[in-house]
């Protein structure tokens, strides 16, 4: 077994990319993700770490590097952040296009107007088209776990696009907690070496990157979707292996206290732990409520959630992101993963915590009450609620 | 099915020549080989490579290839000898 070690999020992901052998580190430095380069940049100074750390100008230069060296077929890791994110975001679509599986931790950050240095998920939601697997830690401990299970996921043949590990902003990135480090032996025996399926060399040329007609766009974007589809399967194995390995249970969609519950609140991210202290307190008043943990965002999972979606009167999905004009995402999603379905919950949208704002226990009772006020008159009325919002003119 | 890579990624080097993009062009360059001087600055400033080189000792001048020009006309502008001029594709 692994060694327990008191650590920052940072560090969990960055010992992640130490222990998955990572070649390349292309890094541009931006709060709250900036101790992982410079964990990095430790390792290697130390000789704990024999691999490349490039330091570029620009997020954008990052991920541009980012992208050759996979192409070269190095295993490669990064983290950003927020502004970073956006500054990267071209590139993010060029890194799947181009099925390269590189890893980048995420420290969900609030963007700018006003620039805000704290946690929500807007920054990695705002991305939710780009073609990465979205990963989201509760914990330090998911923050590293994830970091692993990403470069498995995301390396097999049947999947082969770049993933996204999100931890929340503070909350996780610069909060010390106990976190089960594993050895080195046995991250080697669960991570193997990535072997690309082609590489750029010189002595066997190839064009990487190339045009794309519109004789040919549209199957290079189907691969893209069935790769997507292809890594729900390979999600589930990889968690699965990773649990007969480590003992950590990981699942898309995990459930607490949801057999008899009528109110399901779905949470994404580090207010996961506060909802199930929420729940257990509502339950010993006799509210029967339940939590669940939204894991995995893409792709997105359909069954889980349609399994979810049956045991309660109520879905109430905390969102922390917004999508102006409609509301949150992980909503709008879940909206759209039962629209079939013969029965469903009602759904009711809750922003909370954008820019930082504290997830209290508080929050969760709001959240019931609104939740039970529609059980009771059958109906929503409101589909999309503000949670503790100040009164502003 | 067609088979295509992932990625997008072309496993053949120098596939391009099958593909003529010539056709693209409005408007072409035309050499006066009496006046070319074999310098060669339009060979290396042709952004496609549609310019074969020039040979002094053989006294052989600039060709162009219309399979790839497009027609954009810097190696005119370039010329120091007045050996090239544009002149309006015919259709």
């Amino acid at each position: 077994m692994g060694v327990k070690q008191v650590v920052k999020g940072n560090f969990a992901t960055a010992v992640a990319a130490k222990l998955a052998r990572v070649d390349v580190v292309p890094a541009y430095p931006i709060t709250p993700s900036t101790l992982f380069p410079e964990q990095i940049s430790t390792y290697i100074a130390n000789g704990e770490m024999d691999a490349e750390l490039l330091l570029t100008e620009s997020e954008h230069s990052a991920m541009s590097a980012a992208i050759g060296a996979s192409a070269s077929g190095a295993r490669v890791a990064t983290a950003t952040a927020s502004q970073g994110l956006k500054l990267m975001s071209e590139m993010l679509f060029i890194a799947s296009g181009m099925r390269l599986p590189i890893v980048t931790a995420v420290g969900n950050r609030a963007l700018s107007a006003p620039i805000n240095i704290w946690c929500d998920h807007q920054d990695t939601i705002a991305e939710r088209d780009s073609g990465w697997l979205q990963f989201y830690a509760e914990n330090n401990q998911n923050a590293l776990d994830l970091m692993l299970m990403a470069f498995k996921i995301s390396e097999d043949r049947r999947v082969l696009l770049p993933s996204m590990v999100g931890l929340d902003a503070f909350v996780l990135t610069h909060t010390m907690e106990g976190v089960d480090v594993p050895l080195q032996e046995e991250v080697d025996e669960f991570l193997p070496p990535y072997k690309p399926v082609y590489t750029l060399d010189v002595k066997n040329p190839m064009t990487f990157g190339s045009f794309g007609t519109p004789a040919h766009y549209m199957e290079f974007k189907y691969q893209q979707w069935e790769a997507m589809e292809n890594a729900q399967k390979v999600i589930d194995e990889v968690f699965s292996e990773f649990y007969e390995k480590f003992g950590r249970k990981y699942e898309k969609v995990s459930e607490y206290r949801t057999d008899d519950a009528d109110i399901i609140i779905l949470t994404m991210g580090s207010m996961s732990g506060t909802a199930r202290a929420a729940v257990d307190s509502m339950r010993e008043k006799g509210i029967k409520v339940g939590a669940a943990k939204l894991t995995v965002f893409r792709p997105f999972p359909f069954r889980e959630i349609k399994d979810l979606s049956r045991k309660a009167k109520v879905l109430a999905v905390a969102d922390r992101n917004i999508s102006f004009g409609f509301g949150g995402a992980v909503f709008a999603e879940i909206a759209g993963a039962l629209i079939n379905e013969k029965e469903k919950p009602m759904l009711i949208d809750f922003i909370i915590g954008l820019g930082g704002r504290d997830i209290t226990q508080e929050d969760f009772y709001k959240i019931a009450e609104i939740s039970k006020d529609a059980i009771d008159k059958g109906k929503v009325e409101k589909m999309v609620h503000w949670i503790n919002l100040r009164e502003v003119q | 099915m067609d088979k295509v890579n992932i990625g997008a990624v072309i496993t053949t080097p120098g596939s391009a020549l099958n593909y003529k993009t010539g056709s693209w062009r409005t408007l072409k360059p035309v050499l006066d080989e009496a006046k070319c001087k074999f310098c060669n600055i339009c060979w290396q400033l042709c952004p496609d490579s549609a310019i074969e080189q020039a040979d002094a000792k053989a006294k052989k001048p600039i060709k162009i290839d219309y399979d790839y020009c497009k027609g954009c006309g810097i190696c005119v502008q370039e010329c120091p000898f007045n050996a090239l001029e544009m002149v309006e594709e015919e259709k």
